[in-house]
């Protein structure tokens, strides 16, 4: 599962980093640090941690990663 | 009459191209398929990576949190999309309307959206740069390279620039325990986006944090040994520096060479959009099927007197791309303008950095809330008696507010009394930008309409 986090919208609640905390940490007091790509077996937390976001900055896969994207032939 | 008709068959039958396959070109592509392009959707992109996410290369990926292959984007949506990664595109025909690949193939279009962005500004010595150890950091496979050499605990990293990238550079290296030189043209880190006051916090935050920091230095040379590794940089003041990696982080270059004879509008500074992200031509006229979002972009702003916008802010892209690609299907009196106010984060030695607005184009600066010394402020920037930026250490919280006054165009000095001012705060001081004539690594934001009182200005025909 592929996470990216608009920090543009992040404000530092934490929330994610309580729920999710093996994908999601605070780095100093406000700065979030989290790992971009997730493990399957933190899908329910990953969901949990997103709907849990106050701001919702927190952005995951809608779609199953698709194999359209590869190189080569048109 | 043109409209409906025309817009419904693109919709339901046209050929879009997207130039770009990363973070502006990834939501585009969702957009259009949200909005209802049913036709051709074809991504290209000069790395043979799908679209990743660029703000986890200097930070989790350089500390050992995540691999730099572990950084590819969400899709938000299926695009449907046909990629054709690891091939740049080499050339525009804007008559036959195609896309010239470096593989000699060529793309048709009927619409199509520019968003090759910026790449990192090299060594200008080539054979400095090519020495073993020296690195940029833009891409993906340049965050792999740098987070391998980390790991295998160098002596000594120089960074050479002190920006947003060299400083989140230094602090990762910092964290890991490396010993670290930071050498910066100007006067203090981040100067250039933030001005000289919030400058020297930085400078203190990366001295507090055991960074050599030299500021008002210049590395004049990069020496190797036999076998080709860099070894030694020398600094304009004389003195010299033993780092075994070197780290370029000089700002970026926009990629529009490319387009060169194509006719558009573009050129070092970007290419020239309206406020719907059309691109303009050479000849000052707005085109109707080219657009053009991101890094790459220029486009005038209401909210900077319309002065010409190029951001290299993620948030950007993220809003351009979407504006571009629903404008590029529909009426034009449904089109939608690129209003976002500018916005970035950085988080550097456990300090979160925000800043909403245009503080470069600020001239003086208020500490609005909590103080500089205790590393931990809003600052707030005003230009010709208003609002026009932020900058919050650490009270991230507080930037909506401040956001909300740049877009009313709100007085400055602002009339509030705040909760939380101190002594520092009682009245704006100069913000110390540096004089613009004077380089240093340059801030992320560059507003290049013509100002007579702007003497970075200067014309740069596009070829």
């Amino acid at each position: 599962m592929r996470i990216a986090v608009d920090l543009n919208r992040c404000q530092g609640y934490a929330q994610c980093a309580f729920l999710a905390p093996e994908i999601f940490a605070m780095h100093g007091e406000e700065a979030l640090l989290y790992d971009p790509e997730a493990d399957e077996a933190q899908r329910a937390k990953l969901a949990q941690a997103a709907a849990a976001c106050p701001v919702q900055a927190i952005l995951v896969d809608a779609v199953d990663v698709p194999a359209e994207a590869v190189s080569g032939a048109r | 009459m043109l409209g409906d008709g025309y817009l419904e068959q693109l919709k339901r039958e046209g050929r879009i191209v997207v130039v770009g396959a990363s973070l502006a070109g990834l939501r585009a592509a969702e957009t259009l398929r949200s909005e209802g392009f049913a036709g051709s959707l074809t991504i290209i992109g000069d790395e043979p990576h799908e679209p990743y996410d660029r703000p986890p290369l200097s930070k989790q990926v350089l500390l050992g949190r995540a691999g730099a292959d572990r950084t590819a984007l969400p899709r938000l949506r299926s695009v449907d999309a046909t990629w054709r990664l690891g091939v740049p595109a080499t050339g525009l025909d804007r008559a036959a309307r195609r896309v010239r690949l470096a593989d000699g193939d060529e793309v048709p279009y009927d619409r199509l959206l520019i968003a090759t962005g910026v790449r990192a500004r090299p060594w200008p010595r080539a054979a400095e740069a090519e020495l073993d150890g020296v690195f940029v950091l833009r891409t993906r496979d340049d965050s792999a390279a740098l987070a391998r050499r980390l790991d295998a605990g160098p002596q000594r990293v120089l960074v050479i620039g002190a920006g947003f990238t060299g400083s989140e550079i230094a602090s990762a290296c910092r964290e890991r325990g490396l010993p670290v030189t930071v050498a910066e043209r100007g006067a203090a880190p981040l100067v250039g986006a933030l001005g000289g006051v919030v400058g020297a916090v930085a400078a203190e935050l990366q001295r507090q944090h055991g960074v050599d920091l030299r500021c008002g230095v210049m590395v004049t040379a990069l020496e190797g040994d036999t076998s080709g590794r860099v070894r030694v940089a020398h600094l304009s003041d004389g003195s010299t520096v033993e780092a075994d990696v070197v780290i370029v982080s000089l700002g970026a270059i926009r990629n529009t060479e490319w387009l060169s004879g194509s006719g558009l509008g573009a050129g070092p500074r970007g290419i020239a959009c309206d406020a719907g992200c059309r691109a303009f031509d050479i000849r000052g006229i707005v085109t109707d099927d080219i657009y053009a979002a991101g890094d790459v972009a220029r486009s005038p702003h209401a909210l900077f007197s319309y002065q010409f916008l190029s951001l290299e802010h993620w948030g950007n892209a993220v809003s351009q791309a979407r504006i571009a690609a629903h404008n590029m299907l529909s009426e034009s009196t449904d089109r939608l303008p690129h209003m976002e106010v500018p916005a970035f984060w950085s988080a550097q030695f456990g300090v979160n950095i925000k800043s909403v607005g245009v503080p470069s184009l600020g001239t003086e600066i208020l500490i609005s809330q909590g103080s500089l010394q205790d590393q931990r402020f809003v600052g707030v920037y005003g230009y010709q008696g208003r609002v026009i930026g932020a900058v919050a250490f650490d009270q991230a919280k507080w930037l909506p507010f401040y956001q909300e006054l740049i877009e009313t165009t709100a007085s400055f000095p602002p009339p509030f009394d705040t909760v939380d001012r101190r002594p520092d705060g009682q009245r704006p001081i100069d913000a110390d930008f540096p004089d613009p004539s004077v380089p240093t690594h340059g801030p992320t934001v560059t507003l290049s309409g013509y100002s007579p009182a702007d003497r970075r200005m200067t014309f740069t025909p596009a070829h």
